[in-house]
């Protein structure tokens, strides 16, 4: 892939369910190393934007393209270089730590996978439940897990949806400066959803801000905070879902 | 190709995972097979008793049968409760998002349902051996292999059926992967001839390659050999019938796709 194309392109997409219509001519890019937020209240849209993204969601029209390919066509090309972690989504509970990441480091072929796991258990601090089943942990502990998961086949793309919501202060915080660490050092791009205000104004570069399947408002954290009169970018999610905005 | 394997090896190990530590699991492999083979051999040795002598082949007819019968079952439940695991654990959209094909996925899931049976195979002759002097080898001969892997083809294409309808409605249709296989128990002439069957039925057991494979296993037993027709007939009709479910399978995937119901599945 060239280094000059975006990690993620989508334009004009929309989803329509019967009923709703999830995304709305929907825009948005990710350029490589880019940390970019994805922010809205629930049913906003941004869950529907990343299956689609993830080749598991057909658009109903618009054009996806991430990494330079369509995840439709070459998903499986895609999925090697990418990766997806969701408070939402579990790994399989009755199996333990390591059986878990053993089944994913082959599913992504990751070489030299036992060096590999035992690096990534070390960085998010969990390496003495390598035999524990997943089901015992903690939601920390298991967000973590599925966070070393994410990072195994060393991906351009990182897909996080809402990957801090269960964890304390302390650990969430560790969690991002690990992340951030991996976007300055491997250049990885990430898109990101939470509803942690201060969380997303310290790590993303850029957010996009989406209400009823439409981008509302699109900048750095700074730019849309001072775009919306307001101090802080929870006051700017506030003022949009309750419409009081221009 | 080397990715392929890693991938299946993969799934295959997943599944295998289950039964490693946990005893119940690794008892439920053979714990229904052993239980049917108890009552129907315990039955057939009462009617021997009965009929004093003259269904002297009952035994083997029903052993061979139930045997049988058991590894289309365990095939097509190795298929659907493989797929169904991950939807149980929420895990779906994990395996999902890998590089890992479909039909990987299947095979895999194809091959642990092979390692299944064997162990199930195993166990059920060394019983049937000691309890009834029931020798499924000598019974059955070198058939016991294409009749098997026919049985296992079938049962794999009935797991993909299930699969596809809970592709379709989720978990509500989990009851369907126990029930699916007892729709085709009756019509597949298993622990009866197919002349038993009013006439109407049997042109509908002929469409099914288990039919064929069942009056295959009491010809052996009666005349001792098999016309080639017995093993050739249901592996054409399995090629075809693997052919559509495999289909139905991915249009129930694609349908699941424009609908958004992978991202539910597990959640209903």
């Amino acid at each position: 892939m060239s280094p000059l194309l975006p990690l993620i392109e989508i334009k004009d997409l929309c989803k329509q369910f019967p009923g709703t219509l999830a995304l709305n001519h929907f825009n948005l890019t990710l350029q490589n190393g880019e940390i970019v937020g994805l922010l809205g209240p629930n049913g906003a849209g941004k869950t529907t934007a990343m299956h689609t993204l993830l080749g598991i969601l057909t658009p109903t029209s618009g054009e996806v393209s991430v990494l330079g390919m369509s995840p439709f066509k070459e998903r499986h090309v895609i999925a090697q270089n990418i990766n997806f972690s969701s408070a939402y989504v579990q790994l399989p509970t009755n199996l333990t730590v390591m059986e878990n990441l053993k089944t994913f480091a082959r599913l992504y072929a990751v070489p030299n996978a036992k060096n590999k796991i035992s690096d990534l258990l070390e960085l998010f601090e969990i390496s003495y439940l390598t035999k524990r089943l997943t089901g015992a942990l903690s939601s920390g502990e298991k967000t973590r897990l599925n966070l070393c998961k994410c990072l195994l086949n060393d991906p351009q793309l990182l897909l996080l949806d809402e990957p801090t919501a269960s964890l304390d202060p302390e650990i969430a915080d560790t969690v991002r400066k690990i992340l951030k660490k991996f976007n300055q050092e491997k250049n990885i791009g990430i898109l990101y959803t939470s509803h942690n205000m201060p969380e997303i104004e310290q790590l993303c570069d850029r957010i996009v801000f989406i209400h009823q399947g439409r981008v509302l408002a699109e900048g750095t954290p700074k730019e849309v905070i001072q775009k919306f009169s307001t101090q802080n970018l929870e006051q700017v999610f506030i003022k949009i879902v309750r419409g009081e905005y221009q | 190709m080397k990715q392929s394997w890693s991938h299946i090896f993969a799934m295959f190990m997943r599944y295998s995972y289950l039964h490693k530590r946990s005893i119940p699991r690794a008892f439920e492999i053979a714990f229904w097979p052993v239980m049917e083979l108890l009552v129907w051999g315990f039955v057939s040795l009462y009617i021997q008793q009965v009929a004093h002598g003259a269904l002297s082949k009952i035994i083997v007819f029903l052993i061979n049968a139930m045997i049988f019968w058991d590894i289309l079952y365990r095939s097509q439940q190795a298929i659907a409760l493989s797929f169904v695991q991950d939807v149980w654990t929420q895990n779906i959209i994990n395996i999902l998002v890998t590089p890992l094909r479909i039909w990987e996925w299947i095979v895999a899931a194809f091959i642990y349902g092979f390692v299944k049976i064997l162990i199930i195979l195993i166990i059920l002759s060394v019983l049937a051996l000691g309890l009834y002097n029931f020798n499924l080898i000598e019974t059955q001969g070198l058939y016991l292999i294409p009749m098997s892997l026919n049985l296992l083809l079938f049962g794999g294409s009935v797991g993909l059926i299930t699969s596809s309808l809970i592709l379709r409605w989720g978990l509500a249709a989990e009851a369907l992967i126990w029930g699916v296989p007892f729709l085709l128990q009756p019509i597949s002439a298993v622990f009866y001839p197919l002349s038993i069957l009013p006439p109407w039925l049997q042109v509908i057991a002929m469409g099914l390659p288990s039919t064929y494979i069942f009056e295959g296993m009491r010809t052996i037993v009666k005349e001792g050999s098999l016309s080639l027709d017995y093993l050739l007939l249901p592996f054409f009709l399995n090629i075809f019938y693997f052919i559509v479910s495999a289909l139905i399978f991915l249009w129930m995937y694609r349908q699941a796709q424009i609908h958004g119901r992978l991202s539910k599945l597990g959640m209903d």
